[in-house]
């Protein structure tokens, strides 16, 4: 009985919480990694067009919310999020008009589109704030649970208790079809593979005649709908706030090179394999120590949460140090 | 006589300031090998970019099939009929061999499912690792893979810069077979090489550049019995 309990602890307090966490930072490293294999640099903005995006999702929920449309027990922010997708993409689209595309004509130097991205970053982070504010906002309406501790209580008789709540199921079923429709997109479709033939050789796509503005624009517009499908569950599962997104970065970022810059399947894997050491390590393991018989003195926790970030350093330096390409060989930093 | 399918005369040109073409003239006719040798820093590359639009060209000019296309880029070159080789970087390493030819085809509208069954019949090694990714197979299967990608669109002219770079002789000799076997079915192939003494065993005609010049011009076999060239050229 006592692994038993043990083992819905573990599910309930690591596993859970790391596998949608993980699924929100794969949809972003998805996004960082695209536009890393397909523009070339590191896109420092990727943050806050997740929450530009996010921002834009509650708008829009509210204002739906105002005229009385729901999913019932779904979030109303499914509704808003393909709406969101489009306006963010139109304003992403934009600043490659107005800032990277007359860096790229120049063929400048990756960094200079890195530190232009920056500028980007401060500028839609700023706009966020101007649109929605700074406060913490909940948007996930509809149920809250799919399984409440109490309901698990009483149908297993275990003292642990297990909850799954709404956002997180979506969290995961959202990013397994995302994942599914754009692997499928690449390795399937016509416009995918140019966009991985562009990827793996500039010069040679533009001998076989593939348009590099039209991969660049389908590029910017799918990492745009991946970042803001990742801010919204992001901000659906933990509640909204900008400078969250822009502190998100960085695990994401150690996701994507993790896993191995370029390359998408590595972004998957780097998403989750950040998500679960983060959790793991942060996570007090006594009172699952003490199911298994032990008597532990303290918390068993190895680094408290306000440390989280270190992680991502620590992961981010062990990869740099030992396997520059990342796990699935991506282009090297 | 009729004019050549290809002709490229008096060509001009180079990167910076310095002309690396003093007025270089390459003709090609219908299925014929046409192979450029020369010592390094001749500009056989060059004179091979220059006729396919990688190259501003001071003076000279460039015409397929009798149409000037001079002005072009090298994308509207492809169009027009020009399949091009790159010397490296000439498939897509993580994608499939497949996916290479498809990507080859990318500007054909029509069902391109023919081309690549006769380019996996040129190249019954690489129709065996379709599904592999290019960049895990063999130096030569490269090569096979980078020209059948430039075989998808059709061209009528063919051209490949140092094809054999890299790879062993014997590689180098199924290279050159197939190499004969495209110009048989009446696509011009133009080929710069290192291995000029192979080459030009297999060349129709043979064009010999020194500094951006021509030096010497004549068949294959001929330049090969040549005295002068065997000396200055192909090492006694």
């Amino acid at each position: 009985m006592d692994i038993l309990n043990a083992l819905v602890a573990i599910l309930n307090f690591v596993v859970i919480p790391a596998a949608s966490y993980g699924a929100q930072l794969a949809l972003g490293a998805l996004g960082v990694t695209l536009i890393y294999g397909i523009l070339r640099f590191s896109n420092f903005a990727h943050g806050d067009t997740m929450a530009f995006g996010a921002a834009l999702v509650i708008l829009i929920t509210w204002g739906l919310q105002a005229i009385g449309i729901s999913l019932g027990p779904l979030p109303t922010a499914l509704i808003a999020l393909p709406f969101g997708i489009a306006l963010t993409a139109i304003f992403i689209l934009g600043t490659d008009r107005v800032v990277y595309r007359f860096y790229r004509s120049k063929r400048s130097a990756p960094i200079i589109l890195v530190m232009a991205s920056v500028g980007v970053m401060f500028i839609m982070n700023g706009l966020t704030r101007l649109i929605i504010g700074v406060d913490e906002i909940r948007f996930d309406d509809g149920a809250r649970f799919l399984i409440s501790v109490q309901q698990f209580r009483a149908w297993t008789g275990l003292t642990e208790g297990l909850s799954l709540r709404v956002s997180q199921a979506l969290t995961l079923v959202v990013t397994a079809l995302t994942c599914w429709a754009l692997f499928r997109f690449l390795n399937r479709s016509r416009a995918g593979k140019a966009m991985r033939a562009y990827s793996d050789n500039e010069d040679l796509a533009l001998l076989s005649g593939i348009d590099p503005e039209r991969v660049v624009r389908l590029t910017w517009i799918i990492a745009t709908a991946l970042a803001v499908t990742a801010g919204t569950l992001y901000g659906l599962d933990k509640s909204f706030k900008v400078f969250n997104y822009f502190q998100i970065l960085l695990p994401i970022f150690a996701a994507a090179i993790v896993g191995g810059l370029g390359n998408p399947l590595g972004a998957v894997a780097g998403g989750f394999i950040v998500a679960f050491s983060e959790v793991a390590v942060t996570y007090p393991w006594r009172k699952i120590a003490t199911y298994l018989g032990f008597e532990p003195q303290g918390l068993l926790q190895l680094l408290s949460t306000e440390y989280k970030f270190a992680v991502s350093f620590v992961i981010l330096i062990v990869v740099l140090l030992f396997r520059p390409t990342g796990l699935f060989r991506g282009k090297s930093v | 006589m009729a004019e050549p399918y290809l002709s490229a005369t008096a060509m001009r040109g180079g990167y910076g300031k310095a002309d690396i073409l003093n007025g270089c003239t390459l003709t090609v006719e219908r299925g014929q090998i046409a192979v450029i040798v020369g010592p390094n820093g001749a500009g056989k590359s060059t004179a091979m970019k220059a006729v396919f639009g990688m190259l501003h060209l001071r003076e000279g000019q460039v015409a397929l099939a009798g149409e000037d296309i001079t002005h072009l880029s090298p994308q509207e070159r492809v169009r027009k009929g020009m399949g091009f080789v790159p010397q490296t970087h000439n498939i897509f390493p993580t994608m499939t061999v497949e996916e290479n030819l498809e990507m080859g085809a990318f500007i054909r509208e029509d069902d391109f499912k023919d081309t690549m069954a006769q380019v996996y019949e040129l190249f019954p090694a690489v129709a065996d690792k379709r599904k592999q990714n290019a960049g895990e197979l063999s130096g030569g299967q490269r090569q096979q893979v980078a020209v059948g990608r430039a075989l998808m669109t059709k061209p009528s002219l063919l051209m490949l810069d140092e094809p054999t770079a890299g790879v062993s002789p014997i590689v180098m000799d199924e290279l050159f077979d197939r190499i004969i076997e495209v110009a048989r079915t009446g696509i011009s192939i133009l080929m710069v090489e290192q291995n000029a003494r192979q080459a030009l065993e297999i060349a129709d005609i043979g064009y010999v550049l020194v500094q951006g010049a021509n030096r010497y011009t004549d068949s294959g076999q001929a330049l090969l019995a040549d005295p002068e060239v065997r000396r200055t050229f192909l090492g006694g």
